[in-house]
């Protein structure tokens, strides 16, 4: 096994195993050995000449660009070096980098920013053959049917907030693609930190409905036991972690777990999904700088839906969307179509592969857009036209395009889709149903678990409670409770 | 507590790095910062060392890192040993994975210790001071504090300890004597513990890193070299959430945590020589949950109550101690509970010796309780 040492032509970390390969000009590849301890007696002086040697002898590469790319690792390489003042290059330990004699100020790049990755057509046809994943039938029909199971889920859960059966939800129309295509690429055991517009990655993952409406409901089968708001789903067994309503909170606890995970040494990836909102928290910028700093096996997984709440993105940042930050921070990079279910699944399996034979994060910007209102206490027609939501609605939505794919092979077709409409609606409606019946939690659960064991002063709270409950119990709704 | 020329030998003092005077004679009050306990305290059995307090913090995670293999520590600049030396040689002997350093972002390390919790390592968490604390506490108070309860106990970061240097320091100004720990008093779900010497804070640190509910450990920075005792090697716990009765008295109470602990011990002296009065002393340990038990019964028996810290006093934890009190031994009362604290300012830097509660402050306040 060939060890990194760090040089300049790839972008392993130092440790793992080395992948890379020098094209020279004659277009042979030459996998670079190199001995780990040969090189540390050499000194890593050699190591700089090989990486620049293998730079002048790429023709097709931009020297400047390679430099820029592979900045932090050539700046270790350099660090150890005595410094040497007669040398023309810059001494810095901050940065490694040419000098230049005239003013220069970088221009951002947004008006041709980081292309948008896609396996499909907006009409659901594959581009480059090379790139169609070739999923088999089963996984792609389980794709379509999950992403159309959430979408009834979504139109019944926010129907029965608008009558008053349950306090809040947030759909997750238009998304569905960044949901199921990134699910499907992970592992089972892989741990998911979300921000609350994930739910098809828990559905994809097995969470049954009865449980989704357990938790919009609080009713007594709620794993949560019925402490937050409806969509702040989680559950241990599928290694999903509880969302919480802070925004962008879960992005340096992903690394911190990533960073756990990666001491286990098991195949295992830590995901963490946040909006391109959230993407401007200080948290975003901690988990991003940390994930890189300490090597970690992770993948941040944007969804760039266009909105936040009424915030759209030119007023949420003015750079390159969220892609481009990932080289600011040393992070393997790419945008992806977020409507392209086989995009989002391509970019997803390549990065969890890469993140966890190398240990170092990956950033995915999914575009996608927000068809829906950002929750029930939102009217997004207060900022955005019909039509531009229609647009999405009709012409590019990640359902339809991959029913596209499913009809041209004949895979799927009215009759089909007749049926599953359904059936999906009657699960759903059963579900529904059943969640509606059921008693909410015992307030007992109101006190537990604030610590790992119950304390004299909640204790003394609690009976406190019930006690006053128990004097004035016409006024409280004790019921609705289980006893 | 001092005069305006201690004071300035204690900060010349302080910037050479200089030990103060170790020994407690116990028949004169010295001008000290630390006063050993004189009552054996049998924490353990074993070997001891002698220890100042960034030792027996080093010792501790010494101890932590060689059982517990999932064990990471992390911070700003903990891998060289640390800014007071408390993970000194940990990272030769564990290794770069298990001690190392962090980008310079509080919120960051709150976060990262969090995950790391959360996916079943014990993170121990460096905070450079308290007066730093605040980027991390959306972390601590919105994540870290609600985790379990939030997800029906499916996770939980109980493994979590954060730490951090603490309280005043003789120079330490504004935003290096912060003693923050009032603003997480106020926040279920998390434990606030601050140690008076070596020995409680290696115990109650392993507490703490051992309890299952993140933990805050607040450290006295100024103690960290002036503080030696006997310390033993092994591992061993001092139970949370239980406050300590070090001098039994009779007509006064007197409750402290960390640094001010030593200064009620000069008070407790000062009265019963200069007045007579037999004081009972509470070093309070677990600030979250706190032993309220042990405060109010100690109060029922003497009928006076004097809380004391150097945190300002409007919405310092004196005030909720003192409600609990007058709640719980309203009739016992003698003389309305008295709280000794700092002013409601930032902490000044050339101030320091007018604005601390200093033993002539507290032992005035001790006389006019004596006499109402």
């Amino acid at each position: 096994m060939n060890v990194c040492v760090g040089c300049v032509v790839c972008y392993c970390p130092a440790g793992a195993q080395c992948v890379a390969v020098i094209r020279g000009k004659n277009k042979q590849t030459q996998r670079h050995s190199l001995d780990v301890k040969m090189a540390a007696a050499r000194g890593l002086t050699k190591l700089y000449r090989i990486g620049l040697h293998a730079i002048r002898q790429n023709t097709t590469l931009k020297a400047t660009t390679f430099l820029q790319q592979r900045a932090f690792r050539l700046n270790g390489a350099l660090r150890q070096q005595p410094f040497d003042s007669s040398a023309e290059k810059p001494q810095f330990p901050g940065a490694s980098a040419e000098f230049i004699d005239h003013l220069e100020f970088i221009q951002p790049n947004v008006i041709s920013g980081i292309p948008v990755y896609r396996v499909m057509d907006r009409q659901g046809q594959i581009i480059n053959p090379s790139e169609d994943p070739k999923l088999p039938k089963e996984m792609v029909l389980n794709f379509y049917q999950k992403m159309t199971l959430l979408n009834t889920m979504d139109r019944i859960l926010y129907e029965s907030q608008r009558q008053g059966r349950i306090s809040f939800y947030m759909t997750n129309y238009g998304e569905e693609g960044t949901h199921i295509g990134s699910a499907a690429a992970l592992e089972p055991t892989d741990l998911v930190f979300g921000q609350y517009r994930e739910a098809g990655v828990l559905m994809y993952r097995g969470f049954p409905l009865d449980l989704f409406m357990a938790q919009c409901y609080a009713n007594a089968d709620d794993l949560g036991k019925g402490r937050q708001m409806p969509v702040h789903y989680g559950s241990k067994d599928l290694n999903f972690v509880t969302i919480s309503s802070p925004l962008a909170t879960q992005i340096p606890q992903a690394a911190g777990a990533a960073y756990a995970v990666k001491r286990e040494n098991l195949n295992r990836v830590v995901i963490c999904y946040f909006g391109e909102g959230a993407a401007s928290e200080g948290d975003a910028h901690a988990g991003f700088n940390f994930s890189a700093t300490l090597e970690c096996p992770l993948i941040f997984f944007c969804r760039n839906n266009g909105y936040a709440i009424s915030t759209p993105t030119n007023e949420q940042y003015r750079g390159d969307g969220i892609a481009a930050r990932g080289p600011g921070y040393g992070l393997m990079s790419i945008r992806v179509d977020g409507n392209d279910v086989f995009a989002v699944y391509n970019a997803t399996k390549e990065a969890r592969r890469r993140a966890v034979a190398e240990n170092q994060p990956f950033l995915i910007e999914a575009m996608t857009y927000r068809i829906g209102h950002h929750s029930t206490s939102d009217d997004s027609s207060a900022y955005r036209s019909v039509d531009e939501v229609n647009y999405w609605d009709k012409q590019d939505h990640p359902i339809s395009r991959l029913r596209h794919y499913m009809t041209a092979r004949g895979w799927w077709g009215e009759d089909e889709e007749r049926a599953w409409r359904k059936q999906s609606r009657k699960l759903v409606m059963e579900a529904f149903e059943k969640a509606e019946k059921r008693l909410k939690p015992n307030p007992e659960l109101l006190f537990t678990d604030v610590y790992d064991e119950m304390i004299p002063p909640i204790a003394k709270q609690r009976d406190a409670m019930w006690r006053h409950v128990q004097q004035y119990k016409e006024h409280y709704p004790l019921d609705l409770y289980e006893k | 507590r001092m005069t305006m020329s201690r004071a300035l030998m204690h900060f010349n003092a302080a910037s050479r790095a200089t030990n103060p005077p170790l020994t407690f004679t116990g028949t004169e009050i010295e001008e000290q910062v630390f006063i050993a306990d004189t009552h054996c305290m049998n924490v353990s059995a074993g070997p001891t060392q002698k220890m100042n307090l960034f030792q027996s913090v080093t010792s501790a995670l010494d101890n932590t890192l060689a059982g517990d293999p999932t064990a990471v520590i992390f911070g700003e600049d903990v891998a060289f040993g640390g800014v007071f030396r408390c993970t000194v040689g940990l990272r030769d002997k564990y290794g770069k994975d298990r001690v190392f350093n962090t980008p310079l972002c509080e919120q960051g390390i709150v976060g990262f210790g969090i995950g790391a919790a959360a996916a079943g390592a014990t993170a121990i968490a460096e905070i450079q001071f308290a007066d730093y604390i605040y980027p991390a506490f959306d972390q601590i108070v919105n994540e870290a504090a609600k985790y379990r309860y939030r997800s029906g106990n499916m996770f939980d970061c109980g493994k979590l300890t954060i730490r951090a240097p603490w309280g005043c320091v003789g120079h330490g100004s504004i935003y290096h004597s912060q003693c923050p720990e009032a603003f997480f008093t106020h926040c279920p779900g998390i434990k606030i513990v601050v140690p008076r010497g070596p020995v409680q804070a290696k115990g109650l640190l392993l507490s703490c890193i051992a309890d299952q509910n993140p933990c805050i450990f607040f450290e006295p920075k100024i103690l960290y070299r002036a503080a030696v005792e006997q310390v033993p090697t092994e591992a061993y716990q001092i139970p949370l959430s239980q406050a300590e009765v070090l001098q039994e008295g009779s007509d006064l109470t007197l409750v402290a945590w960390g640094t001010q602990v030593h200064v009620l011990k000069e008070v407790a002296a000062m009265a019963q020589e200069k007045l007579g009065v037999s004081c009972e002393l509470i070093d309070l340990r677990t600030i979250l949950p706190w032993d309220t038990e042990t405060v109010c019964k100690s109060v029922v028996k003497t009928g006076r109550l004097l809380i004391s810290h150097e945190a300002p006093v409007t919405g310092g934890f004196a005030a909720e101690i003192s409600s609990t009190v007058q709640e719980e031994c309203f009739l016992n009362l003698e003389a309305p509970i008295s709280r000794v604290c700092g002013y409601d300012t930032p902490f000044p830097h050339i101030f320091e010796p007018f604005y601390i509660p200093d033993k002539w402050k507290c032992f005035e306040a001790v006389k006019r309780m004596i006499n109402y």
